[in-house]
């Protein structure tokens, strides 16, 4: 255990916490968008299957992370269209439908995967940035300056989604449709249309977090996601709804996660009790959404579809 | 929810007659229809996804219906495929029926097979009339153990149940695969995932015919008329279903809603957990096996389940035939998918569709429905 407490290995431990904490990040932010507006999506990690597969394909088709980027925030959106029909139109019960989206990006990506790739071909992935003198900075460099132009963005985007939801016509906009839906339509908002976009962009925030996964790691697998999704949605409620909340159990998850790495890396749990280890994040997710729920409510509206009276 | 009956009265009066007849004749199958519409509508998806890998979806569903019905053997196939659906499905009619989601079947899949194994092992040498209740049993406590902790989170700590179950399934699926490499692990089997032969005494006895058809199907039979009596001719059951109609009000009339909620899962847990005990012993390995993902063994049963019920209109009488059409679509899923020679995930992405078009189709089910009824009523009135 000695060897775990190192200043290189706890410094590397949490730098790879952060570049963990990504994928989290982007698909939590969405998910949590998404929820604002009254509408719970579990289908993130079928999304972010389905992200994934799109930037991997791409990527190795064209050689070209950027592609590859795009590919998955389209793939996102397409999902969202979907979703949105599913949910704003069809009224079809969120938790459940979330389930068959899981489920077909499961066996769509595999499928996929297995025509189109075969065995597994690595690609190249995301690379870290190099910031000049910033990077070389010991201890700080490696925590902060050495990540992949993704995870700057992923953390970017927690004050931008923070300023939208709180001081914009279209953040008030979705917080109505998600408190008070009736309310807002009286005021001319038109519920179903803002639900819809909070949907779209919810998804594509979680297509790209699949496309991170996959490029930071540079290959494809079944299952690649393992849970991520899942955990993303449990977010939402970790951070009662707030983009700073969020990144906070982001972080939190990304380092759990990368403590475990690192320590079977280090010999120090071997075999079977790996397994026992990788309970970890949802075990933890449990213990937290026990300590948060009594806290704060969720949005009044989630999981209600809205229809107007005549 | 619009209604429509008022402007039917305004048009002419025979017309009515015959449409309230109709609707009368229709009102029985309302409630399967549509759901069964709409996992056709899935299946033309699903037809253009095989159009894309090249094959003929003439052919392919020619050889899912036949896989699924097409013979005792396969029809016996369907069935114990079946069967955990059933299990689970009734689960879920209580656990949805109190309104709580249960999204924990497969995590109480697996814990019932755990306590099932586990039981079987501790007592091999119980004669075989003893030894199959206990398993079944053991699997019900496991199950409902599973089921209970996230009920008792929902009601007393006001954890998001639809959350907690998810992550007790990762808990589940990483336990199983922590007991399968270690402490139930086969000795001497070093790559695979798998418990050893369990006990005899334990397989689910076979069924006459000569089929793979085991008990289980009694067993789950009998399971969803529990349910039912549970459900509709029971104190306890009309308790659920008030709390699960209204809170607030099964409150103010001295109703214990936190402890309906506790028990609604932890009987949800156990019906999932009977699932996870016929998978085991009515398996052809008559082993625990964990390779492959969890996916594997439960054969996403805990999913599936919620299907079934929501086919079955919430009803666990219904939700046996539902099981039983759905299970036919599985298992000739998979032959078709060894005819047509396309990878089984196709299997797993269609079976996602379906479940986002029968739950799609259900609001639309609630309207035909309103109508039916509005106008057969109106045709009683004239």
């Amino acid at each position: 255990m000695s060897d775990f407490f190192t200043v290189s290995v706890l410094v590397a431990t949490l730098a790879s916490g952060i570049r963990l904490a990504t994928p989290f990040l982007l698909s939590a932010l969405g998910e949590t968008i998404g929820q604002r507006a009254g509408v719970l999506n579990l289908g993130v990690e079928g999304v972010m299957l389905i992200g994934a597969y799109a930037a991997y394909i791409t990527a190795l088709r064209t050689g070209s992370v950027v592609a590859g980027v795009m590919a998955a925030m389209a793939a996102g959106a397409a999902m969202g269209v979907v979703y949105a029909f599913i949910t704003v139109v069809m009224h079809a019960t969120q938790g459940i439908s979330g389930i068959g989206i899981f489920l077909f990006g499961l066996g769509f990506t595999d499928l996929l995967f297995r025509q189109q790739v075969g065995t597994p071909v690595p690609i190249d992935g995301l690379r870290g940035l190099d910031m000049g003198g910033l990077s070389d900075l010991p201890v700080v460099g490696e925590l902060f300056f050495q990540h992949s132009a993704l995870t700057y963005v992923a953390f970017a985007l927690v004050p931008v989604v923070w300023f939208a939801m709180n001081r914009t016509t279209f953040g008030l906009n979705v917080r109505a449709v998600g408190e008070t839906p009736e309310a807002a339509d009286t005021l001319g908002v038109r519920v179903n249309v803002v639900r819809t976009q909070a949907i779209i962009i919810g998804n594509v925030m979680a297509g790209l977090a699949g496309g991170t996964l996959a490029l930071d790691v540079g290959i494809f697998q079944q299952n690649l996601t393992s849970g991520q999704g899942f955990i993303a949605v449990a977010l939402v409620y970790f951070g009662a709804w707030r983009s700073s909340g969020v990144m906070a159990g982001a972080l939190l998850f990304g380092v759990v996660s990368s403590t475990v790495l690192q320590l079977k890396t280090l010999g120090i749990i071997v075999g079977a009790n790996s397994t026992i280890a990788a309970m970890a994040p949802a075990i933890l997710t449990i213990v937290v959404l026990v300590l948060v729920s009594r806290r704060i409510g969720a949005p009044s509206a989630l999981t209600v579809p809205f229809e107007r009276d005549n | 929810m619009a209604r429509t009956a008022p402007q039917a009265d305004d048009t002419d009066a025979s017309g009515d007659v015959a449409v309230s007849r109709l609707a009368r004749l229709m009102r029985p199958f309302v409630g399967v229809a549509v759901p069964a519409f709409a996992a056709v509508a899935a299946l033309l998806v699903g037809a253009v996804m095989l159009l894309a890998f090249g094959a003929n979806p003439l052919v392919a569903y020619g050889e899912l219906v036949t896989g699924a019905f097409g013979s005792a053997d396969n029809l016996a196939d369907t069935a114990v495929r079946a069967m955990p659906l059933a299990l689970v499905g009734v689960g879920i009619c209580i656990a949805f029926r109190t309104d709580v989601i249960n999204i924990g079947g497969e995590g109480q899949i697996i814990l019932g097979a755990i306590a099932a194994t586990v039981t079987s092992m501790a007592f091999d040498d119980v004669p075989r009339v003893l030894l199959v209740p206990m398993v079944i049993v053991a699997g019900a406590i496991g199950g409902g153990f599973w089921g209970a902790i996230p009920g008792a989170l929902k009601a007393y700590a006001g954890v998001n149940e639809i959350l907690s179950t998810i992550m007790m399934n990762l808990v589940a699926f990483h336990f199983l695969s922590f007991l399968l490499q270690d402490l139930l692990i086969e000795p001497g089997a070093i790559k695979i995932q798998q418990t050893r032969r369990l006990s005899p005494n334990a397989d689910l006895p076979l069924l006459p015919g000569g089929t793979r058809l085991h008990i289980g199907v009694l067993i789950a039979i009998l399971v969803a008329v529990l349910g039912y009596l549970l459900l509709f001719r029971s104190a306890l059951g009309m308790r659920l279903r008030a709390v699960g109609h209204n809170q607030d009000a099964s409150q103010y009339a001295g109703m214990a809603v936190k402890k309906s909620v506790t028990q609604a899962l932890a009987f949800s847990g156990a019906c999932c957990g009977i699932a996870g005990a016929v998978l085991v012993f009515g398996s052809e390995s008559h082993r625990l096996i964990g390779e492959g993902g969890a996916a594997a063994f439960t054969q996403n049963a805990g999913f599936n389940g919620i299907v079934a019920a929501l086919f079955g209109a919430l009803h666990p009488i219904f939700t046996v035939p539902a099981s039983f059409l759905f299970g036919g679509m599985l298992t000739g899923g998979s032959d078709m998918q060894r005819a047509i020679q396309v990878p089984a995930a196709l299997v797993v992405a269609l079976n996602g569709v379906v479940v986002v078009f029968v739950v799609g189709s259900l609001r639309l089910r609630d309207r035909l429905r309103t109508w039916v009824g509005e106008v057969s009523s109106y045709g009683g009135r004239a």
